[in-house]
């Protein structure tokens, strides 16, 4: 029997879509061990935003409201002192769980199993599937500590789902820490855009260093990244260029996608970025060279220069869609 | 300013797909042993943390430490010929390390050298965890600033200012130092780590595809006289006990099927529509 811990991922006091991945590991080891889960929501408007996680099940929704920007230092030792009584506690590998649960775990003396994106139950024994290598080796890890720690990749665990109900919410107490003292958070830039979300969206197109500058992924791939309704994407090359911003960026650290479908425009497919994309059900290449390592991954390679096919893609599509 | 950066050797990650397994190991017969390059991102970050690259002078100590085998030394070498003043090397088999353990072991080093920051990468570029930096400052019970891609520091490290790449956006933060920051891709854009020694008109060139700056003849033939401590694991006082344990490893699934090509939009509009009906 396994009780699972929740933390929940706030951003703008809004409960993040990430969380849902993580409430699906936790359904998955719940059940398939007889235990419980609860659903932890911390942070700034945690009490308003836990409303929106009452309907997923969980035996009780946790408070605990902590005002200004995130800080690790801040929330850490309240979600170590609530995550103690658990045997395992859950959030996304987004960088939000990534930075906040290594630092509850150490508080803990606890394992982390990071960024997984399977979990099997063996004989009540919790075995994690993870990538390693970008990719390139799937390791299996059994964490050997009494609360083990956890971050699932949004691309492998499907949102779950509401299944009805409402879990009752309660207040804990927060727990504060001098440390925390020692980090002040100018502020967060937070990039909102209309497009879907890089880690949800089902179609993907990325554009790489080969668009040149800010102004070509504006005119030349946007049209046909909303003509798809998709999300955009894109290599390192292409941020580190300042064409588009951090958060756009797939591969080995940037973000990790599988949509149905992913285009990628001008894109070499070093090992890196592939690690980011290569789960994609069907992936495009559009690039001049046959012979970029893309080819390793993409179902349909189109040969062409992007300056000309990009458009006539866009119109297509549009045509297509009606 | 002193600052530690431990670094990892790791099989040549621009070939991790040559990488092969066998039961609960990984091998990797025939790839060359590298740095870490998430870790030569913290390297370089250091490195202009304690320069002043206006006239190439030292205005710092940089500390690296690598735990491993004895052969973890050549990396090791590397960085001081990069420009690092001193190294340690913690010998301790790769087997006996997880995250756990290497916070524990830097923990202890950061004790005896009493660094004001310590710089490194976010993960290992073989086992992805992207954990020990921040189990390391809990350990010490220090910030932790992962992914940061600016870096300005006052008062010889002790206060800094920096900006961090979340997914939502990019945090600016004031910290007092002592910390632990891991570096994100950014970092070595030119202006993005200041040091107040450096004339703020400096620019370092863009690296290219290179991780941090190549060492030069000079010092390289210096890095041979430079210090390099060695110890242990169990000399430091450290149980070399793992928390989690890898119980096999697998190739992922190739993909199936081959690759197309196309020649005309016309072509790969119809094949989307009628083969793979994602149109
Ligand atoms: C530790 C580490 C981590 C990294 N992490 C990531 C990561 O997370 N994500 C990532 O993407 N990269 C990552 N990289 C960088 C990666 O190695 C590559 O450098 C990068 O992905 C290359 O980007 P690119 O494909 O846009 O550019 P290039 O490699 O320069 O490729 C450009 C491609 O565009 C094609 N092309 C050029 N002009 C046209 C045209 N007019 N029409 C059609 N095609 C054209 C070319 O044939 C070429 O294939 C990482 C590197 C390191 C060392
Ligand atoms: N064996 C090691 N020796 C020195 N530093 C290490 C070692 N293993 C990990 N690190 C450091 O910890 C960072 C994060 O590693 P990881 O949590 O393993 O992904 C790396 O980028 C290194 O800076």
């Amino acid at each position: 029997m396994t009780d699972v811990l929740v933390v929940a991922e706030l951003s703008l006091g809004k409960i993040r879509k990430t969380t849902l991945s993580a409430i699906a590991f936790a359904k998955t080891v719940a059940e398939g061990t007889s235990g419980e889960f609860d659903i932890l929501v911390i942070g700034d408007g945690a009490e308003d935003a836990a409303d929106e996680v009452t309907g997923f099940g969980a035996r009780k929704v946790l408070t605990a409201a902590i005002e200004g920007d995130y800080r690790c230092e801040a929330y850490a030792p309240t979600v170590a002192a609530v995550g103690k009584e658990y045997g395992v506690l859950v959030a996304c590998a987004s960088t939000y769980g990534k930075d906040l649960m290594p630092r509850v775990a150490a508080k803990l003396g606890a394992g982390v199993a990071s960024d997984i994106s399977k979990v099997d139950i063996d004989g009540g024994e919790l075995v994690y599937t993870r990538p390693m290598y970008a990719g390139n080796v799937i390791g299996s890890l059994k964490v050997t500590t009494d609360v083990q720690v956890v971050t699932v990749r949004q691309s492998e665990f499907e949102p779950a789902a509401e299944s009805g109900g409402s879990s009752d919410t309660e207040e804990v107490d927060v727990v504060e820490a001098d440390v925390a003292s020692r980090v002040e958070s100018l502020g967060i830039e937070v990039v909102q855009s209309e497009r879907p979300d890089l880690s949800e969206a089902d179609v993907v197109v990325s554009g790489g260093r080969s668009l040149k500058s800010a102004e070509n992924f504006e005119k030349v791939l946007e049209p046909l990244v909303d003509a798809l309704g998709a999300a955009m994407g894109a290599s390192r090359a292409a941020v580190d260029a300042g064409y588009v911003p951090n958060e756009l960026q797939v591969g080995q650290t940037g973000k990790v996608v599988a949509p149905k479908l992913y285009i990628a425009v001008g894109i070499s497919g070093a090992i890196q970025h592939l690690a980011g994309m290569k789960g994609s059900k069907v992936i495009v290449a559009i690039n001049k060279d046959k012979e970029a390592p893309i080819a390793q991954v993409a179902d349909y390679f189109l040969v062409a220069d992007l300056f000309d096919a990009v458009p006539a893609l866009t119109a297509a599509v549009k045509k297509a869609k009606g | 300013m002193k600052i530690l950066v431990p670094i990892k050797r790791v099989a040549d990650p621009a070939n991790a797909n040559k990488v092969k397994v066998s039961g609960a190991t990984v091998t990797h017969d025939g790839l060359e042993w590298v740095m870490n390059p998430f870790d030569e991102w913290a390297l370089e970050t250091a490195l202009r943390l304690t320069e002043n690259a206006a006239d190439k002078t030292r205005v710092g100590e940089i500390v690296v430490v690598s735990i491993g085998p004895k052969e973890a030394a050549d990396t090791i070498r590397e960085a001081l010929g990069k420009g690092a003043e001193r190294g340690i090397l913690v010998e301790g088999s790769d087997a006996e390390l997880d995250s756990h353990v290497v916070a524990q072991v830097l923990a202890k080093i950061v004790e005896k050298e009493q660094p004001d920051l310590v710089l490194m990468g976010k993960q290992s570029a073989d086992g992805d965890s992207n954990v020990a930096g921040t189990k390391l400052a809990e350990t010490l019970d220090w910030p932790i600033l992962n992914y940061v891609s600016h870096v300005e520091t006052a008062d010889g490290g002790k206060t800094l200012t920096l900006k961090r790449e979340l997914d939502v956006g990019v945090q600016t933060l004031k910290v007092t130092g002592p910390a632990v920051l891991t570096v994100s891709d950014r970092i070595l854009k030119p202006g993005t780590v200041k040091n107040g020694v450096t004339p703020a008109s400096f620019e370092y060139a863009d690296l290219g595809d290179l991780n941090s700056r190549l060492s030069n003849l000079k010092n390289i033939m210096a890095a041979r006289k430079k210090p390099l401590d060695e110890t242990t694991i169990a000399a430091l006082g450290v149980e070399p006990a793992r928390v989690d344990t890898y119980v096999g490893f697998k190739l992922p699934a190739g993909r199936s099927g081959n690759t197309t090509y196309l020649e005309s939009v016309d072509d790969l509009v119809a094949k989307l529509q009628t083969e793979a009906k994602v149109l």
